[in-house]
C-alpha cells in the first residue's frame, strides 16, 4: 500500500511528513538514487562537448515548440500516410476515453503497457479497470507497483523505494514461487516467466512515446528491458499516447536527445532497446496503430515565456535523484505520476484547478541542483519562484497574513531610517527570550524554533559600529 | 591615502560593502571582517547606510512586485561604486542573476540597464580576493580543525568553484576535513524552513550528522544565512561544533589570538 496515495489530495507538506517516517523507504531511495548518480557521473564525464550537447537540445527544444502547431499537423499527416491514425484529445478524460474505446472495439480483455507517463497522466489503467479490461504493466519496476498495489516514487524507475527483499517477498506471493531468492537476475526471470505469457495473448498494446520525428510520422520509446519492443511487435493493435511536447521535426534532431537521455536517466551510454516505428507495414508487427496526442494543459504552459521551458523535459529524472528534498521524500509526497523537482513545476501547470498541487512549487529549497543537472537545462528554480508568484497572486484571503507580513518587512526595507527602527524593534523585542546570545524559542515561531536555535540581534549591529568607527 | 597610493601607482578600489540585512543584524563580526581584509588590500570600503535588503525573502515567497521595489532602491544605491562586494552570496546571486529576470519579467528596459551595469561589477566576497585582487594568502592564522560546507548559492548559483577553498588551505595552523556530501543542501532555502518544516528539518540532520561525522572544531561557509541554519540546529543538540563565516577565519591573525 501506498504511504500517500495520489487521491488524498493533500498538501505536499502533509504528504511529506507521512513519507518522511517511513525509514526504510528512505534508506532505499537514498542508496538507489546515489546508484544512478554514480553511474550518471561517470558516462557524462567521459563526453567532452556534454555542456554543448545541453545546449543543442535546449535549443531544438525551443525550435520545435515555436514551430508546435505546423510540427504536429506534419505528424499527423505522415503517421496517416503510414497506416497510422491519429486522435487528438484536449484533456486526460478525452484521452483516456479514446484509448478505452478503441480497446473496446478490439474486443480485448486485457492490454499490455509499456511504461509511459503519459497514460498515468491521463489515469488509463483505472479508467480501463472500469470498463473491465485489465491493464498489464510489464516494466519490471511498474509490474512490481502494479501487483504491490502500490504508487510509483519516480518517473524513471517507479519501485525505486522497494528493495530487493522486498520485492521477493512479493513475486513469492502473487506468482506463487516460494522457492525463489533474493537473487535480482532469479526475480527478473520469475517476472519475465509470467509477461511472456501475457505477450503472447495481448491483442491489443498500449505505450507513451519518448519522441515522434514529423518528417516520417514515426514514433519512438527507449527502454532497458526489452518489454517494449514485445509490446509494440506482438499484439495486433498498438496504441500510443503521447503528450504533443514530444514531437521534433527530423531525425537530425534526435542524436543528440538521445545521447543525453540515457546517460541522464538511467547512467547508460546507450539505452539497451530504442525502438521507432511509423505506422503500419503488412505482415510485420501491429495490423492498427492509432497515435492519441494529448494538450492536457500544454498549450497553456506554452503562453508562459518563462515556464514555457517545463515542456523541454525529456522525463530522465536526473533532477529527482539530484534532488536534495525529493530523495528524503519520496515520489508520494508529489500525489502526481510527476515527481521530484520536474514534478512541482509540471503538475501545477497541468492541473490548474488541483489546489492541492498550489503548494509543489515550495517544496523546494531552491538549491538548484536540479536546473545544474538538467540536459535540456530547463531553469527549474527559476520557474518555481515564477510559478510561486502566480500561485500568490492566485490565493487571495488564504494569502493574507503572509501578504502582510512581507508588505510590512517590506516598509521597513523601503527607508533606512524604517531599518533601523526594525533593527532597534528586534533587539528590544526579544529580549524576554534571550538566552546568552541567542533565542531559543519565541512564540507563534515554533516551526523554526523547534529544530533550531537562532542568534540573537546583536547588542552592537554593523550598522552601529559603522557610523561609530567609520563614518 | 588616496593621493599617496595613485603617487606610488596603487590602484585603489572604491568598494561599496553589500553586507546583508542579517549579517548586519545577527552576524556583525563578519562585515568587520571584510572590511578589514578589504583595507589591508587597500581597498577604500564604504558601507552605503542606505542599504537595506535585496529583497530575496520577498522574491523566493512569491512576491515580485515587492522584490521589484526592493531591487529599485538597491541598484541606485550601490551605483557610484567601483565594485560592490557582499560575504553572501545567495544576496551576490540574488544581485547578479534574480534582479536581470525581474527586469524581463517585468519589461523594465531602465531598470535592466541598470540592473546589467551593476551586475558586473558585484562580486562575492571569496570571488573579489581571487579573481579582482588576484590574492588566496592574507597572512590568516587560525588553529582549528575545519569542515567546509558548499553553500547551494555558492556552488550551483555562483559557480565559486575551489576559491573559498583555495583561500582556506593558505591559511596557517588550520586543518581541513572533509564531510560527505559537502555541497548538499543544508535545508535552509527562506521561508523552506518554515513552510516545510519537516522536510527542511530531513535535510538539516543528515547535514548535522555528516558534519559531526567528521572529527572538527568549526564548520565554515560563505554564507551566514546557511550557517545560521546549521549552526542553529547544531546549538539546537548542544553540540560542541561551531559555525563561522570564511571571513571571520581569513581576518584572524597570529598576533591577535
Amino acid at each position: 500500500m501506498p504511504v500517500v496515495e495520489r487521491g488524498e489530495k493533500i498538501a505536499f507538506k502533509n504528504a511529506a511528513e507521512r513519507t518522511l517516517q517511513d525509514g526504510q523507504m528512505r534508506r532505499n531511495l537514498r542508496h538507489a538514487t546515489t546508484v544512478i548518480r554514480g553511474k550518471r557521473e561517470i558516462v557524462v564525464n567521459e563526453i567532452d562537448d556534454w555542456q554543448e550537447l545541453r545546449e543543442q537540445a535546449k535549443q531544438i527544444k525551443t525550435k520545435a515548440l515555436k514551430n508546435l502547431p505546423r510540427l504536429l499537423e506534419q505528424l499527423e499527416e505522415n503517421v496517416k500516410k503510414a497506416g497510422g491514425q491519429v486522435h487528438w484529445a484536449r484533456d486526460a478524460d478525452e484521452a483516456s476515453d479514446i484509448v478505452k474505446q478503441l480497446a473496446k472495439q478490439s474486443g480485448a480483455q486485457e492490454v499490455v503497457k509499456i511504461k509511459s507517463m503519459t497514460t498515468e497522466e491521463i489515469n488509463l489503467n483505472r479508467v480501463l479497470a472500469d470498463e473491465g479490461i485489465q491493464a498489464i504493466e510489464t516494466d519490471l519496476a511498474e509490474l512490481i507497483i502494479q501487483l504491490g498495489n502500490d504508487e510509483s516514487t519516480h518517473i524513471v524507475v517507479p519501485s525505486v523505494h522497494w528493495n530487493r527483499d522486498q520485492i521477493r517477498e512479493l513475486f513469492v506471493r502473487e506468482f506463487n514461487q516460494p522457492e525463489l531468492t533474493n537473487n535480482p537476475p532469479e526475480l527478473a526471470n520469475a517476472a519475465r516467466a509470467y509477461l511472456r505469457r501475457k505477450f503472447l495473448t495481448a491483442k491489443v498494446a498500449v505505450s507513451g512515446a519518448n519522441f515522434a520525428v514529423a518528417e516520417t510520422g514515426s514514433v519512438g520509446i527507449v527502454e532497458s528491458e526489452g518489454n517494449g519492443r514485445m509490446c509494440l511487435t506482438l499484439p495486433e493493435t498498438l496504441i500510443s499516447v503521447m503528450g504533443i511536447e514530444k514531437v521534433i521535426p527530423t531525425w537530425e534532431e534526435l542524436s543528440p536527445i538521445l545521447e543525453l537521455l540515457p546517460r541522464s536517466a538511467t547512467g547508460e551510454r546507450m539505452n539497451p532497446y530504442t525502438s521507432i516505428w511509423s505506422g503500419t507495414r503488412e505482415n510485420d508487427g501491429p495490423k492498427n496503430f492509432h497515435l492519441v496526442l494529448l494538450d492536457n494543459g500544454r498549450t497553456d504552459i506554452l503562453k508562459d515565456s518563462v515556464a514555457r521551458e517545463t515542456l523541454h523535459c525529456i522525463r530522465c529524472g536526473a533532477c529527482l535523484n539530484i534532488c536534495p528534498v525529493y530523495r528524503r521524500t519520496g515520489g508520494q509526497a508529489y500525489q502526481s505520476p510527476y515527481s521530484g523537482p520536474i514534478g512541482a513545476i509540471f503538475s501545477p501547470q497541468i492541473w490548474r484547478s488541483e489546489r492541492h498541487f498550489a503548494h509543489l512549487p515550495f517544496a523546494s529549497s531552491l538549491c538548484g541542483a536540479c536546473a545544474d543537472v538538467c540536459p535540456v537545462k530547463i531553469p527549474i528554480p527559476r520557474i518555481l519562484t515564477q510559478l510561486r508568484y502566480r500561485m500568490k497572486r492566485q490565493s487571495g484571503q488564504a494569502g493574507f497574513f503572509e501578504r502582510f507580513a512581507i508588505g510590512l518587512v517590506t516598509w521597513f526595507f523601503m527607508r533606512e531610517q524604517r531599518f533601523a527602527w526594525l533593527l532597534k524593534l528586534a533587539k528590544f523585542g526579544q529580549v524576554p527570550f534571550k538566552r546568552k546570545d541567542k533565542l531559543a524559542s519565541v512564540p507563534l515561531m515554533g516551526a523554526w524554533f523547534e529544530a533550531r536555535d537562532l542568534p540573537a540581534v546583536a547588542d552592537e549591529t554593523f550598522r552601529d559600529w559603522w557610523k561609530k568607527n567609520k563614518s | 591615502m588616496q593621493v599617496l597610493c595613485a603617487e606610488l601607482g596603487i590602484q585603489i578600489v572604491k568598494v561599496g560593502l553589500f553586507l546583508a540585512c542579517f549579517n548586519e543584524s545577527l552576524f556583525p563580526e563578519t562585515g568587520k571582517s571584510v572590511v578589514k581584509i578589504l583595507e589591508q588590500l587597500n581597498c577604500e570600503v564604504d558601507f552605503p547606510l542606505a542599504q537595506t535588503c535585496c529583497g530575496q525573502l520577498q522574491y523566493n515567497s512569491g512576491f515580485q512586485e515587492h522584490t521589484l521595489a526592493l531591487a529599485r532602491r538597491f541598484v541606485d544605491i550601490f551605483a557610484p561604486y567601483d565594485a560592490v562586494v557582499s560575504p553572501s552570496s545567495s544576496c551576490t546571486h540574488m544581485v547578479k542573476e534574480v534582479f536581470l529576470q525581474l527586469a524581463e519579467d517585468f519589461n523594465d528596459h531602465d531598470f535592466e540597464l541598470k540592473v546589467r551595469n551593476l551586475a558586473q561589477k558585484t562580486w562575492e566576497f571569496t570571488e573579489f580576493l581571487v579573481d579582482k585582487l588576484k590574492v588566496t594568502k592574507l597572512g590568516a592564522y587560525y588553529p582549528h580543525t575545519v569542515t567546509y560546507h558548499a553553500t547551494c548559492s555558492s556552488s550551483l548559483g555562483l559557480k565559486l568553484d575551489d576559491r573559498p577553498l583555495r583561500l582556506l588551505k593558505q591559511v596557517e595552523g588550520l586543518e581541513l576535513v572533509e564531510m560527505e556530501s559537502a555541497n548538499e543542501c543544508c535545508g535552509f532555502g527562506g521561508t523552506f524552513a518554515v513552510k516545510n518544516k519537516e522536510v527542511s528539518t530531513a535535510m538539516l540532520q543528515d547535514k548535522i550528522a555528516a558534519i559531526e561525522a567528521v572529527d572538527v572544531k568549526y564548520c565554515v561557509a560563505v554564507d551566514n544565512s546557511c550557517l545560521m541554519h546549521i549552526g542553529g540546529g547544531l546549538s539546537k543538540k548542544n553540540s560542541e561544533i561551531e559555525v563561522i563565516h570564511l571571513a571571520d577565519i581569513l581576518a584572524s591573525r597570529k598576533e591577535e589570538i
